[in-house]
């Protein structure tokens, strides 16, 4: 729609400004927050205006002690956060993929029971299936480990039919082609469906990262070692377990830290993640 | 040598048969094309030599051998699909130069077969280029040399060309006429175009609803089709059919008007002639009533209503004709023009 009335324009504009200030606030006083002292961040009103402890906060935060002592240092939950949402989107993805491959090209017995029963268990999330999961973690000795952050979480019947989808839009004679040209099952795989996929892998790569990054109850329940916190659930315990009153400045800055990985893989898988949504010719 | 033999090939799907006994030789270097309406099993036949699809029963040999059970790769050949099926994210090169590769040999070997390849189909100057950055034509080209490179010792073809626009599809029909001819490599091609099966096949293979009507030259399927389905299919327009009582070699039809054949059956049967066998002629006993006149210039066709029936009948003319609407015109043909069909099995009457 290409419009061209100077009103409206000026009325669009505003709008779009005040969403962005919406959105940009919050962030700003976040920053604010991490750059000033903790004595200043006690008194009211709240700074507006930048300070000139940020560098001092950064460092306290990502290597001190953290807030009182027996904290773990922010770059430890970074890191836990880190591995958790990369085995998670990995993991994901390539369970996926598989079954996704299998679904669509082999025929074997009760493959569309197969796909049903994988189908069904979108109705059953980490949350539903929450106590008997841990069970089964518990049992395999997983609690306190990367693999039990990750894998319980791995299963994902929305990937799989993300996929199917996909494939199915890749014509049969692409296959065909590969049979006469002499590729084998794998070898299709990797050769003709992996690099056709890929823009779809590139934007649930991005989604996945962040759904496995922003992971709260599940970390939660089953890490009790200080050394496998991470770092959203950090943050909540930061506010709860002060027993002075929280520090913000702190707070503030782990948060900053904790909102940076997703905003680098959006800002650096864009081009492929809008691709991979909006493309549709194979 | 890569003759192939196709000995009483049958095509289920499921309990629907849909190819019946298929049986023919094709010999080493011919260029066979497969004819038939849409639907009539041409790609499923085509696909079972590929060997894409299984074999329901009977036996296909390529080069003296049996290959029923070989997978597509290993049967030395190779297929030109209808929408090209070339790999999106390889280039030119690399789409030509994937069989090779998983054949392993050895990298010098390979660019030299794909380079020599584009040379031929002069896409060279687009080895390095992406499927979608191509024409039509050119992705055509493209998945030709993908063919050629293997060098396989018999050539699929699967309506190759129905994805071009006109010009373009009789310019690359010759083309594939000649390369075919240069290369000397066995080939099958798949088309419901009648006068693109003339135009490339050294035999033709009329299928309709599963059976083989006809396996020959082009020549021999115009002047002796074996079916009425062979001789409505093949020639444009196609040929003028009418119900005839034949005693004596004189044919009466319908509207009592007699004419002479050279034949020498007697009964009912079904006569046919072709509309540029007809000539205007005053004292002929083929009167029509003009409907329509259709001027391409070259020559006239003239669609009518035989008279006195229901039977409508089409007449090319030489030249700019002219005729008024609903006049009456009279046609002649040389009695050795005519075909003779069965009325009950639609097969051609031979004596
Ligand atoms: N996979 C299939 N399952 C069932 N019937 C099929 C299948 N493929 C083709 N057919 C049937 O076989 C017949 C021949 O198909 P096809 O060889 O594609 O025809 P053509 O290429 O001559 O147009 C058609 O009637 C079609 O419906
Ligand atoms: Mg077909």
């Amino acid at each position: 729609m290409i419009e061209n009335r100077p009103i409206l324009t000026v009325f669009t504009h505003i709008i779009m400004i005040l969403g962005v200030a919406l959105i940009a606030l919050p962030i700003w006083i976040t920053f604010v927050a991490a750059s000033h002292d903790e004595i200043r961040m006690l008194q009211a009103p709240i700074p507006m205006l930048p300070g000139s402890h940020f560098v001092e906060n950064f460092k306290q935060a990502l290597f001190g002690a953290g807030l009182s002592g027996d904290q773990t240092p922010v770059w430890r939950m970074l890191l836990n956060s880190l591995a958790m949402a990369l085995m998670i989107s990995f993991g994901k993805i390539s369970i996926s993929l598989i079954s996704a491959f299998a679904i669509v090209y082999f025929k074997f017995p009760f493959r569309m029971g197969f796909f049903w029963m994988i189908f069904i268990t979108l109705m059953l999330p980490v949350e539903v299936r929450i106590l008997p999961t841990f069970e089964v973690v518990a049992n395999l000795g997983m609690l306190n480990s990367y693999w039990g952050l990750s894998i319980p979480l791995i299963a994902s019947a929305t990937a799989t039919f993300m996929f199917r989808q996909v494939f199915l839009t890749i014509p049969d004679e692409m296959l065909e082609s590969a049979r006469i040209d002499g590729a084998g099952p794998m070898r299709f795989f990797w050769d003709i469906l992996l690099p056709l996929s890929r823009t779809n892998i590139a934007a649930l790569f991005v989604i996945l990262f962040i759904f496995g990054w922003n992971q709260y109850l599940w970390p939660l329940l089953i890490t009790t070692d200080t050394d496998m916190t991470t770092i959203v659930m950090s943050i909540k315990q930061m506010l709860e377990s002060a027993e002075q009153s929280p520090q913000w400045n702190i707070i503030m800055m782990t948060a900053l830290l904790a909102m940076l990985p997703p905003i680098l893989v959006v800002v650096g898988m864009q081009k492929l993640f809008v691709q991979g949504l909006t493309e549709t010719d194979k | 040598m890569a003759e192939i033999k196709l000995d009483n090939l049958i095509k289920a799907y499921g309990k629907v048969e849909v190819l019946h006994h298929i049986e023919g030789d094709i010999h080493d270097g011919e260029f066979i094309v497969i004819v038939g309406p849409s639907g009539c099993g041409k790609s499923t036949l085509l696909r079972m030599v590929a060997g894409l699809e299984t074999i329901t029963s009977g036996t296909i040999s390529i080069g003296g051998k049996v290959v029923n059970k070989l997978e597509p790769a290993d049967r030395d050949i190779a297929m030109v699909f209808q929408n090209y099926a070339l790999y999106p994210h390889m280039t030119v090169y690399e789409n030509m130069a994937y069989g090779l590769k998983i054949r392993k040999i050895p990298k010098d070997e390979i660019k030299r077969r794909v380079e020599e390849a584009a040379d031929i189909l002069e896409i060279r100057e687009y080895l390095d280029r992406r499927p979608r950055q191509l024409s039509g034509g050119q992705r055509q080209r493209v998945a030709m040399g993908r063919a050629i490179v293997r060098e396989p010792s018999v050539f699929l073809f699967d309506e190759p060309l129905s994805n071009l626009d006109a010009k373009l599809r009789v310019q690359m029909r010759l083309e594939i006429r000649k390369l075919q001819k240069r290369l000397g490599v066995t080939s099958i091609y798949v088309t419901h175009d009648q006068v693109e099966a003339m135009t490339l096949g050294d035999r033709l293979m009329v299928l309709n609803g599963g059976y083989v009507e006809q396996f020959g030259t082009p020549i021999e399927l115009y002047q002796k089709p074996a079916s009425l389905f062979v001789a409505g299919f093949i020639g444009s327009p196609s040929m003028n059919f009418m119900d005839a009582d034949i005693s004596n070699g004189v044919a009466t039809l319908a509207n009592g008007a007699k004419l002479k054949l050279s034949s020498k059956f007697n009964g009912p049967a079904t006569l046919g002639i072709r509309p540029e066998h007809l000539v205007a002629d005053d004292k002929g006993a083929i009167k029509v009533t003009v409907d329509m006149l259709e001027q391409l210039g070259a020559n006239t066709l003239v669609h009518g209503i035989l008279d006195g029936t229901q039977t409508s009948f089409v007449v090319s003319l030489d030249g700019i004709q002219v005729a008024e609407t609903g006049s009456n015109q009279t046609f002649y043909a040389e009695k050795d023009s005519f075909h003779l069909f069965d009325k009950e099995t639609g097969k051609r009457i031979v004596e």
